[in-house]
């Protein structure tokens, strides 16, 4: 299989001007991501900066109420609170051993531009982040934490004014400046080599809860779940279980319902087509791409996810808004635990899963917490 | 001769010119399907405008296409929106939104061009996912047959890799269309020779590195990005950055077989909209620009040495 291409999923389908600057990207993470002084400097600072190695909590409540031994990896604990960090991290590192010295990342509800803003000031490097003005207004909070480490912010106005529309400028600033600038993309999504290098760098999530799950049960867990937008904490969860006889559950953003006209669910729902750079799974033209949680409202998804789906290797269902919603409640009542809306899918999934009593132990990819929820959390439950 | 457009009529016997057409019996790869678009480069220097289709509406929209032709156009690109666009520039971005809110679909693009009242060739510009997704059967066929049904003569297709580009070459060939390839003033080597294999009709030469938008600069690397092409032999359009009769001048006489405008039609558009003029007005404008366009490029044709012209 060449590298990018996932079954036929991935691939790189941009206009010709982007190629030149992929391939240099590509060349650069190549040749470095391998080196041992590359491995032992991004693993010093996962450890120091971010806090790595994260806890694996055995949620003993939960477990007693649905039947099944329900285990989180707590990647909400890392610095920023989010999964986002392993990421940007070992992208930030490979820009500046590759000599570059400035950033440039898009950013939806903020929380990846956050993550790219710390790791610039860590590593003092210029960042710029682009954010559509929409969300600039939406997500005020996570601006003035940008502006404040030092990055600046770039309110993209063209198109709709949105996550996509940040994509593209951010794009087109890679394009011109590739000699001095890396392009810190957020997920497991996009044209070669983004798929594959950020999953790389979230691999560390499944390898070190596969290492601590043996520790703790000396066996491998049954289930292994997580939410899926681009996918990246899933694939990160997974990778490290895809040869071992473990069943794979990603939750996508199911809206609605997937049977509804809004969802987020390209791979319970969807069709193949080719969408930012790559071929993969695409939510069908009749739908509107929605989820309540921002981190899961995406058309597409990363194509080793799509891949994983023709291969049968995983299984992906729409977890809907209500359902989310009810797990992010549970999981803060019974382990004083506020989920992320995005992982609470996966929580969500992993009580269905324990409720079927198909699986006895279950893993799950707690991905980030739940502080940056709590407005919509106070309007549903009238707080 | 660009600036009569009456010479666009079919029928028109194509002259050996500069274009560097091959004639018809030569079945290289770069021999395009279409012989209304080989016909558009036979006569000196193409005007190649794009707009997007159902910018702002459907009807003012058929009204600019049509102005496009009145003012000279060889033939004419026109633009199939998608929401999900990847670097494109802010202006073409905003003629896309213009045309989505304003009910544009595949399905209406077909209607449009079977409405349209014009005889230069019309090629399709629009993104890989709405080509492989339209239709019952999945892949590019039932898009291409449909695009040649309703009288389209090639595609170009920004976000489609020379390596994946085969089913839809397929496609083209079986119907008669050309599939055009923009290639980026970095294209080189391997990707440039793939990308040339592939290539029919004509080849979208990106004069400027970044994504579209009307600069005041033209590029220099123009002639240097035709020199790297000399010796494939299709004709060679020059895109980006063109606003200008005066650049327009320069592109050809640096040796250019046609010239590609969008970002300042697209403009004009653009501001007629938010000024909320008459489509008359608007129309004009394009017509005028349009013009000035092809005069410019006349004088840059007329400027180049007479060895360059009797190639």
């Amino acid at each position: 299989m060449p590298q990018g291409d996932f079954e036929g999923y991935g691939g790189r389908h941009v206009p010709d001007p982007l190629e030149e600057p992929l391939d240099r990207l590509a060349n650069t993470y190549d040749e470095i991501a391998d080196t041992e002084s590359f491995q032992a400097e991004l693993r010093r600072l996962l450890e120091e900066y971010a806090g790595r190695a994260t806890p694996l909590h055995h949620a003993e409540r939960l477990s007693e109420r649905y039947g099944a031994d329900v285990y989180l990896k707590r990647e909400d604990l890392l610095h920023g609170g989010a999964h986002k960090i392993n990421n940007a991290l070992g992208q930030a590192l490979l820009a500046k051993q590759a000599g570059k010295d400035r950033l440039i990342a898009e950013t939806g509800a903020g929380q990846h531009g956050t993550a790219t803003a710390m790791v610039g000031a860590l590593l003092d490097l210029d960042t710029e982040i682009y954010m559509g003005e929409k969300d600039v207004e939406r997500q005020r909070m996570n601006v003035f934490r940008m502006r404040l480490m030092g990055a600046e912010v770039n309110e993209v106005t063209r198109g709709g004014a949105g996550l996509a529309d940040a994509v593209d400028a951010a794009l087109e600033d890679f394009a011109g400046n590739v000699a001095d600038t890396h392009y810190l993309v957020g997920s497991i999504v996009g044209p070669d080599p983004f798929p594959r290098m950020v999953r790389d760098f979230q691999s560390v999530i499944g390898r070190e809860a596969r290492e601590q799950f043996l520790d703790r049960t000396g066996e491998l867990p049954d289930a292994a779940v997580a939410c899926v937008g681009g996918g990246s904490n899933a694939i990160g969860l997974f990778h490290a279980f895809r040869d071992d006889d473990v069943a794979l559950y990603g939750a996508e953003g199911g809206g609605e319902g997937t049977d509804s006209s809004r969802h987020a669910a390209p791979l319970a729902r969807g069709e193949d087509g080719v969408i930012h750079g790559m071929r993969t799974r695409v939510i069908d033209e009749d739908v509107e791409v929605h989820s309540v949680s921002a981190g899961l409202d995406y058309p597409g998804v990363g194509p080793e996810h799509a891949m994983f789906r023709e291969l049968g290797r995983a299984e992906y269902v729409g977890v809907d808004d209500d359902a989310a919603l009810a797990a992010f409640r549970e999981l803060s009542e019974t382990e004083g635990i506020i989920p992320a809306l995005e992982s609470s899918h996966a929580i969500a999934r992993a009580i269905e899963l324990a409720e079927a009593g198909e699986h006895e132990t279950i893993l799950v990819n707690l991905s980030g917490r739940g502080d940056k929820d709590m407005e919509t959390a106070a309007e549903r439950f009238d707080l | 001769m660009v600036d009569d457009a009456a010479s666009d009529d079919a029928g028109v016997d194509p002259e050996p010119a500069a274009g560097g057409v091959e004639p018809a019996e030569d079945d290289g790869p770069t021999t395009g399907n279409s012989e209304a678009i080989a016909r558009a480069f036979a006569d000196g220097p193409a005007y190649i405008p794009y707009l997007a289709v159902g910018d702002p509406d459907y009807e003012s929209s058929l009204e600019y296409v049509e102005a496009l032709e009145r003012g000279g156009a060889d033939l004419i690109e026109l633009g199939l929106p998608f929401s999900e666009p990847i670097a494109e520039g802010p202006t073409i971005q905003g003629a896309v939104v213009r045309a989505l809110e304003g009910g544009m679909t595949p399905d209406r693009f077909f209607e449009f061009v079977e409405e349209l009242d014009v005889d230069v060739p019309l090629v399709c510009m629009t993104y890989y996912n709405l080509i492989y997704q339209w239709g019952e059967a999945s892949g590019p066929r039932p898009f291409v047959e449909r695009a040649a049904e309703a009288g389209l003569e090639g595609f170009v297709v920004p976000d489609l890799p020379a390596e994946e580009a085969d089913p839809l070459r397929d496609a083209c060939d079986e119907f008669g269309l050309d599939l055009v390839f923009i290639v980026a003033p970095t294209t080189e080597g391997d990707r440039l020779d793939r990308i040339m294999s592939r290539v029919s009709g004509y080849v979208y030469v990106q004069a400027r590195l970044g994504t579209t938008g009307a600069q005041d600069d033209v590029s220099d690397r123009t002639a240097a990005s035709l020199d790297r092409l000399r010796e494939y032999d299709v004709p060679k359009a020059v895109g980006f950055g063109i606003s200008a009769g005066e650049h327009a001048e320069r592109i050809v006489a640096a040796g250019a077989d046609g010239i590609i405008v969008g970002s300042a039609l697209v403009d004009i558009v653009a501001e007629g909209a938010e000024a909320d003029r008459s489509a008359e007005t608007v129309a004009d404008r394009l017509e005028a620009l349009s013009r000035e366009l092809v005069e410019g490029a006349d004088r840059g044709y007329r400027a180049r040495s007479p060895t360059a012209d009797s190639r």
